[in-house]
This record gives C-alpha cells, sequence and structure tokens, in this order.
C-alpha cells in the first residue's frame, strides 16, 4: 500500500480525542489527581532533604515538578498508545481499520492525539506548581520545556502502540504497569538526582529515555541538569523517533479480529 | 459485469485451527445474501477476510471485483461494515460518528451533510442525531451504524449478527430496514445470523457453515424443499428414540430420520395422515410417546439435516461476556 499520509484520518483521530477529553472533565481531574498527589505529599514530606548539587535555595518541591510532569505524561502516553488495542477490539478505530486509510495514518493520528490531552494535562501540573514555588524562568524555557514534554509523550505513545500491538487481550495491562512503566519511572531520576544511584543502576538509567526527558526538563524551568540539554534533545528525539517507527512497523503487520 | 463477491477456496487457520475451510460461493449484485450457521461456524472470519480486516491462510476473493488481498483500499472504498459489537464513539454524537465516517471516506463538505441527513433520514434517527451515542438504545445504535455503513455508498454492505442481543420488537424493525434499504438502493447485502427466522426472512439465498465449511447453498425455499414435505417429531421417553429410528427407516413413506435429544424428526408428504401410523407404531413397540409436533420444515430442520445437529445459543465464553459488558457500557 502507499504510504502517502491520510490527512482527514489523522485530523478525525484528532478532533475525536479532543471532544472526548473536553466533554469528560472527569478525564482531566483524574489525570491530575496522581500527579498532584505526589508533588503535593513528597514535595511537603521530603521538603528538608539535602539535595547534592543543586544550587543553594531550589527546595525539593521544585526540583521534583519536571519529575512529576515527566511522570504523569509516562503513565498518560503510555496508556494512549496501548488504549488502541481496546480501541482495536471494542470501539470507534475497528471501524477505521476497514476504512480506506493506510494504518501509518492512524499511528500518526493516534500520537497527535494522545500527544495534545498528554500536553495539556503537563501543562496543567506545571500551573498548578506555581503554588509550591515553582517559578518558570522565561518564555524560552517554558517552550523548551514545552518541547521536552512533546517528546517525552510521543516516545511513550509509541512505546505503547508497540505493547498494543503485540498484546492479544487486555489482560497484560498490569504486567506492563509493573514491569515497564514503574521501573522506567524509577529509573529515569524523576524523584532524585540519577547521581545518586549504584554504577550499575545508572547504566539502567541512561538506557531510560524518560531520564532525559526529565533532566531536559530540569534544565529548562531550574537550570540544573545532569547531561548538557542538547545531548538530552537529541537523546529524546533519537528515542522518540524509534519508538514511532517501532509502533508503525508492529501496527502496520497488526491483524484485528 | 463482475459479480459482487466472489470467493474461490478460501481458507484461515489460528494456530493450526481451521476456522474457514476452503469456501467457494458468489454473490449477485444488488442480493442480500446470508451466512447461516452456529457461533464458532467460521461466518465472522470469512467476513473480516472479505473486508480485509485480516489475511486469508490461502484462497482469493474478490470484492466488486477488486482482490482483496492485492486492492486492499479499493476492497475498502466499495464495502461498509456493520460489526458484531458496536463501533461507536458514545462521547460523540450521532452526528459527529457520522461526520468523522464522511470526512474518513473523502466526502465533500457539501456532500457530507446531505449524505449525513439522508441515511439519518432512511434510519429514522432524524431527530437523535445530536445526542450523545451513549444515550441511545441497543437498536438505536445499530441503526445508526446501518446509517455509517451507508454514507459513501458502498456497493456492498457487510452486517455481521445485526440483530445479536436485540429484542424481537427491535429484531423485527431492523429487518424491515435491511430489506427496505436492499430493495430501493440495491446495495448488495451479505450478513451472518445464527438466527434460523433472520436467515429465512431476509435472504435471497442462504449458505449453511458449520465448521468452517459451506454444507449447503441455496434460496431459504430450495433449501426446505430438500427435506421434502412436512415435518413430524416424536419425543420418546427413556431414550429409546434411536430404536424408533431404526424401525421406521423400514418405512417407504419415510424420507429422511433425524434423531437428537430424545426427539425422531420424520419427514414425508402429508404428515398429518401418518401421525395415527407412528403413533400406532410406538405403542406396538411399547414405546412412551411424550409429545407429537407437525409443522412445515424451517431451516433449523434443514441445518439438522445437512450437519446431524441444532443450530443453539452457545454459552458464552469469558471473552464473550466481557464483550457483552463492554457493549452494555456503550464503548
Amino acid at each position: 500500500m502507499r504510504q502517502v499520509i491520510h490527512f482527514a484520518a489523522v485530523y478525525v483521530l484528532w478532533v475525536r480525542e479532543l471532544k472526548k477529553l473536553f466533554r469528560s472533565p472527569s478525564r482531566i481531574i483524574g489525570s491530575l489527581m496522581t500527579p498532584l498527589l505526589f508533588l503535593i505529599f513528597l514535595g511537603f514530606g521530603l521538603k528538608n532533604m539535602a539535595l547534592p548539587g543543586t544550587p543553594a535555595g531550589t527546595t525539593y518541591t521544585v526540583f521534583l515538578v519536571p519529575g512529576i510532569i515527566g511522570m504523569g505524561l509516562l503513565f498518560s502516553s503510555t496508556f494512549a498508545g496501548l488504549s488502541l488495542l481496546m480501541d482495536r477490539e471494542f470501539g470507534f478505530l475497528k471501524e477505521i481499520m476497514v476504512a480506506p486509510v493506510n494504518r501509518i495514518s492512524i499511528v500518526i493520528g493516534r500520537i497527535l492525539g494522545g500527544t495534545t490531552t498528554g500536553l495539556m494535562q503537563a501543562v496543567l501540573i506545571l500551573l498548578i506548581s506555581l503554588i509550591f514555588g515553582m517559578r518558570i524562568p522565561s518564555v524560552l524555557a517554558f517552550f523548551s520545556a514545552i518541547i521536552f514534554m512533546i517528546l517525552i509523550a510521543v516516545a511513550f505513545i509509541g512505546m505503547g502502540l508497540v505493547f498494543a500491538a503485540k498484546m492479544k487481550d487486555t489482560f497484560g495491562f498490569n504486567l506492563i504497569v509493573n514491569f515497564v512503566i514503574f521501573p522506567l519511572f524509577f529509573l529515569s531520576g524523576a524523584m532524585y538526582s540519577i547521581n545518586n544511584l549504584p554504577t550499575w543502576l545508572r547504566t539502567l538509567s541512561y538506557l531510560d529515555p524518560l531520564t532525559y526527558g526529565v533532566d531536559g526538563m530540569r534544565g529548562a524551568l531550574l537550570g540544573i541538569s545532569t547531561f548538557p540539554m542538547p545531548l538530552d534533545f537529541f537523546v529524546l528525539l533519537f528515542f522518540s523517533l524509534i519508538m514511532v517507527k517501532l509502533g508503525a512497523f508492529f501496527f502496520e503487520r497488526v491483524e484485528s479480529a | 459485469m463482475a459479480d459482487a463477491i466472489k470467493v474461490e477456496s478460501l481458507v484461515k487457520r489460528f494456530n493450526g485451527f481451521t476456522a474457514v475451510n476452503r469456501i467457494s460461493f458468489s454473490v449477485k449484485r444488488g442480493e442480500l445474501f446470508g451466512l447461516l450457521g452456529p457461533n464458532g461456524a467460521g461466518k465472522t472470519t470469512t467476513i473480516n477476510m472479505l473486508s480485509t480486516l485480516i489475511r486469508p491462510t490461502s484462497g482469493k476473493a474478490y470484492i466488486d471485483g477488486f482482490d482483496i488481498s492485492k486492492n486492499k483500499n479499493e476492497v475498502r472504498n466499495s464495502i461498509g461494515m456493520v460489526f458484531q459489537e458496536p463501533a461507536l464513539d458514545g462521547k460523540l454524537t450521532g452526528r459527529e460518528n457520522l461526520y468523522f465516517h464522511a470526512m474518513i471516506y473523502g466526502l465533500k463538505k457539501e456532500e457530507r451533510v446531505a449524505r449525513i441527513n439522508e441515511v439519518l433520514r432512511l434510519v429514522e434517527l432524524e431527530d437523535k442525531g445530536n445526542f450523545l451515542v451513549e444515550k441511545y438504545s441497543g437498536g438505536m445504535k445499530r441503526r445508526l451504524e446501518i446509517a455509517r455503513g451507508l454514507i459513501h455508498k458502498p456497493r456492498v454492505l457487510f452486517l455481521d449478527e445485526p440483530t445479536l442481543g436485540l429484542d424481537t420488537q427491535t429484531r423485527r424493525h431492523i429487518w424491515d430496514y435491511i430489506k427496505r434499504l436492499n430493495r430501493d438502493s440495491g446495495v448488495t447485502v451479505i450478513l451472518t445470523t445464527h438466527y434460523m427466522e433472520e436467515a429465512d426472512f431476509l435472504c435471497d439465498r442462504i449458505a449453511i457453515i458449520d465448521h468452517g465449511k459451506i454444507v449447503a447453498l441455496d434460496t431459504p425455499k430450495k433449501l426446505k424443499d430438500v427435506l421434502g414435505g412436512d415435518v413430524v417429531r416424536l419425543e420418546i421417553d427413556g431414550g429409546k428414540s434411536e430404536k424408533l429410528a431404526k424401525k421406521l427407516k423400514e418405512l417407504k413413506w419415510v424420507r429422511t430420520i433425524r434423531t437428537y435429544n430424545g426427539f425422531v424428526a420424520v419427514t414425508t408428504s402429508h404428515g398429518e395422515k401418518r401421525i395415527p401410523e407412528l403413533i400406532e407404531l410406538g405403542q406396538q413397540m411399547k414405546l412412551k410417546i411424550k409429545s407429537v409436533n407437525l409443522r412445515k420444515p424451517s431451516l433449523e430442520d434443514v441445518f439438522l439435516h445437512f450437519t446431524g445437529r441444532v443450530i443453539r445459543e452457545q454459552e458464552g465464553s469469558p471473552i464473550d461476556m466481557y464483550k457483552a459488558v463492554m457493549r452494555a457500557r456503550g464503548r
């Protein structure tokens, strides 16, 4: 089949995602709750923890904000990718699978929709965190952070798509949460600097795309980063492209029945 | 002109299990064609192959002259599909569901609204178009899906168990829509069903499918004529039905005999005149006859004749029950 992107289908998948989001405010609130609980309780509870390697005056709460945004994106994006499995079996997507639309357009539409909703959630967390002492230094910093958020979303939606294409039913969801999502979250240094991890764990952290996303956001918003920001950007970009390619590759081969 | 559907020894295997086993048939343009068989007979698998959702293991099939393996896009453009489980978006209105569908099929902007109004009128949902689909009843959802399947003016409409899970009254309504649609717009319809009366009422021709094979294919009338006459069914007490069947085989006027679950079903002409004779025979053999029933043959009898079994609703598997729950939640 020709690899021409079917813009109408991409647009439909995107608009549909947004309409659904705005029609169920409970979904927005629900998606904000977990990250905010983490932020509030860890932020207050560990307020006086010493943070080696950060400039004086950086509170733990502020340090935690980019990590929590990363966490929110990791969860929502992976599930956005995985939900393709549900849609394929029960929903709207099944109908698109018999429409004259190539699979790559479906993948792009899903990534675009998931990224937009994920980004809205992330920006809302960032805005709420202003209450807890977070400051956005400049417009440039804000937009750099946005770029990292987008890349994180794309990378993990792609990952979710790969799982969705490989899974036959929804019973594997828990497995993915416990064996993939949580390890990725803890390895990323969302809650601490990965420099505090023993070497062997830190090596694993280097393989986690979220590490670079969180580090990049910290660099942009707080001016603290383990790696140089361009490195964060290119590594994460690379991961995202690979994940999208893989997601599209597996999805092309998927049979829906 | 090519047939609307042409299937040549189509096979689908799933991990060694043969779901569809070398079936061949063709459907003429404008025909209302039915695949009748029990759950798991391979009907949905066949439909899924024809609609390009899954790839056949071997064999060939053409929709409107297009090869389902080589010309997927052309095939997808010529078909409309209504799935067993509603594939609608509950959080969108009826109109939005239709609008998105029209966009995906590349309808021009002016055309979209006109077609949406047209198909909504056809299924009598024009006043419900702006409601969220999650508020729709089961019958309304099914009608909306049929409307959606028609928006892009497909040559062939696939209906997979179109009245599954609907109440009798709604089922009647859907039947009327399907018949009228086929008659007025000339769209070729291929449907799967495990309801005998549905196939009988709707279809011009029926393929009876069992264990992945077509066991009979003809008009409902001719299928029933195969049995030749009336069906007299006797219910025998104490598992002695085989014994009676054996004896009946010696009688000249008996055309076919089937036994199942303690019943003996005999086909013969002038069934009403044979009842006394049958009862007498039973009494001679000291059998206790619990009930006698005489009727014109139904497709159920035809199915029994060809497969030696009765179609019956099977117990739902956990997956089926899960799907039923999802359906109820309006996904």
